[in-house]
């Protein structure tokens, strides 16, 4: 029944405007686990980390591991390349910042994409920031692009020694995952 | 248009099930009642067509289900165990493999028999957008279907396709990520993401199939468009009933139709696909050329000629979105391109670019291909928001036939009364 404006406002008004808003919120909140369910669930949570043996991979090298189900680029540097990606300065780069997971707002340095004292060692989710290809550079053969760094086949995104975006699509540089070093040569990533 | 119906239960059941649910009396209305203009070409019987194809991929998929093991570890084996041991197995996948190109060919011509016909324009506004929405759904599961078969080529395209999402982080940083691993169920595209995509595969072509019931309702209440794009006035002289007249029209298009989808079915089973789709999914390797299927190219190399990623994947759904906003872009009074000798220089452009950007799809995106593919797609999106608003304000359209008799039967067709009345459904049951 339609109400008007000269009626008074009745119990019955308020129980109906109860009835309706409890409806609602309770369809929302029923909506909840409906979505929630399609996160990554607890067994891909608990995949947390994976330790990796530095002393068998010689200067020039790079070898490829998994976490999480993400592949991790491990690059054990030549001084030439270190020498190659600090000599950059920050206002040639796509993307400033360091895209550390850890330390999300720092200028993307050589020196804050690595750890210190450890500089010839580059640990990066092998990803690109563009479609979330593998980009090619780990294997000796690889193309590894203008900046002699990696090059994804995808969509042609260069990233230099630093695996710093250079040029291409992608927005953002190689992302660095949490990882520290258990002793000189060894590291646990997550 | 006014309905009439000539429909009379006969039978004492009949009579009895028309008074509770007039099931029968609705399809006698909708197949044998419905005036169709007599003047519609054979770019007509695709929407007959795209209806088979839907069935068909139906059919074939409920079988494909019956062997498909939806995991990581069991996925490509199980395609491979039903093409090589399966009685018939080889057939019902190619079938529902050219299934998909077939309809993606009928869904194309028909899109472009609307463009050119003018079918969009007022009154049939909704029967485009629905249409529009029907290829939305289609291009989803296509992608899905496409990703279950957990080749090299599924498992990147799904990767790269997901990945479009994660652009979102340039607006509020962390929501891209975060959309992402939910659409996942995880950090990387995995056994939880090839359950989800299976379970929306089978989904998705049933509430295709609500949407093509809306599509007729919302066709027949304005009724068909036809060549001259002039409304139907005389339904005694101009229409005929559906019922026999375009069931069988349909019908020998259906047929010719389906030789062409037999040559791909018998012959060339792998001529549409991607080799690289024979290799099993490796997560640790991307193929050296990432290509989606021909009928995504064009909307991939849409994709990849904007320079910035979350630009390119607003062009891409901005590409679609835009066939939606037709009907209020067009302005020209007259529906037919039969009769705008400006406008139809431009359709032909838009077609032309749509076959370039295909092409280009396939295509590394480097050097002179990125430079035509910018073209191209600058050119798509002008003929929409910019040519097709303009060109109907200064073109001087031809003259349109007063009438669809008038089309038919020359200016003297008027009070000629040679027409028969559409046949009446009785004929069936002398």
């Amino acid at each position: 029944m339609a109400i008007t404006m000269d009626e008074p406002v009745t119990r019955r008004d308020f129980i109906h405007i109860a009835a309706t808003a409890f409806t609602t919120i309770g369809a929302a909140a029923a909506l909840w686990p409906l979505i929630s369910q399609m996160n990554p669930d607890r067994s891909a949570l608990s995949l947390a980390s994976t330790e990796l043996d530095l002393a068998p991979i010689q200067e020039g090298q790079a070898v490829t591991v998994m976490w999480r189900g993400k592949p991790i680029f491990v690059r054990h540097r030549t001084a030439d390349e270190i020498q190659k990606a600090k000599a950059v300065p920050l206002s040639d780069l796509k993307d400033p910042i360091a895209r550390v997971v850890d330390a999300p707002d720092e200028p993307a340095t050589d020196e804050n994409r690595t750890k210190a004292g450890k500089e010839q060692w580059l640990v990066m989710i092998g990803i690109c920031t563009h479609l979330g290809c593998i980009p090619k550079g780990q294997k000796n053969g690889d193309e590894k692009g203008a900046y002699g760094g990696w090059f994804c086949p995808c969509h042609g995104s260069m990233y230099d020694t630093a695996g710093r975006i250079r040029q291409g699509p992608a927005p953002q540089n190689l992302a660095i995952p949490p990882y520290a070093f258990e002793t000189d040569t060894k590291i646990k990533i997550g | 248009m006014d309905h009439y119906t000539q429909y009379q239960p006969t039978t004492g059941f009949t009579r009895w099930l028309d008074s509770r649910l007039p099931l029968v009396r609705m399809a006698h209305e909708t197949i044998m009642d419905y005036p169709t203009p007599r003047n519609l070409n054979y770019m007509w019987t695709f929407g007959g067509v795209l209806a088979f194809c839907l069935g068909v991929q139906i059919l074939t998929g409920i079988v494909l289900a019956m062997y498909y093991a939806a995991n990581t570890q069991l996925a490509f084996d199980s395609i491979e165990h039903l093409m090589r041991d399966v009685n018939y197995g080889w057939l019902m996948r190619y079938t529902h493999q050219s299934g998909a190109s077939m309809f993606f060919i009928a869904v194309y011509i028909h899109i472009f028999r609307g463009l050119y016909y003018g079918s969009y324009k007022a009154p049939r506004e909704i029967l485009w957008i629905i249409g529009v929405l029907i290829l939305l759904v289609m291009m989803a599961t296509a992608f899905m279907g496409y990703s279950l078969v957990w080749g090299q080529m599924s498992f990147w395209a799904v990767t790269v396709i997901t990945n479009l999402f994660s652009s979102l982080d340039s607006i509020v940083n962390g929501l891209g990520t975060a959309l992402v691993q939910w659409i996942w169920g995880g950090f990387s595209v995995d056994n939880a993401t090839l359950n989800r995509l299976f379970s929306l595969h089978y989904l998705l072509p049933f509430v295709l199939a609500g949407l093509v019931v809306l599509h007729i309702w919302a066709l027949h209440v304005p009724g068909n468009n036809n060549p001259t794009g002039v409304d139907l006035r005389d339904i005694h002289r101009e229409a005929v009933p559906f019922h026999p007249y375009y069931t069988t029209k349909d019908g020998f298009a259906l047929i010719v139709f389906c030789v062409l989808y037999a040559y791909f079915v018998f012959y060339m089973p792998g001529y549409l696909g991607d080799a690289t789709n024979y290799v099993q999914a490796n997560p640790l390797q991307t193929p050296p050329h990432i290509v989606p299927e021909w009928y995504f190219l064009p909307f991939y190399a849409i994709l990849r000629s904007i320079p910035s990623k979350l630009g390119g994947v607003i062009a891409m759904f901005g590409s679609i979105v835009v066939l939606m906003l037709a009907p209020w872009l067009d302005t020209s009074r007259v529906r037919s391109t039969r009769y705008r000798p400006l406008y139809r220089w431009f359709f032909w452009a838009l077609v032309v670019s749509c076959l370039v950007l295909g092409w280009l799809g396939g295509k590394p995106p480097e050097g002179n291909y990125l430079i035509v593919g910018r073209i191209f797609t600058a050119y798509y999106f002008l003929h929409f928001l910019v040519i097709m608003p303009f060109v109907g304000i200064i073109e001087t359209p031809k003259p349109q036939p007063r009438s669809i008799a008038e089309s038919i039967l020359g200016p003297s067709a008027r009070g000629a009364g040679r027409m028969p009345h559409p046949a009446p459904a009785a004929a069936e049951t002398r």
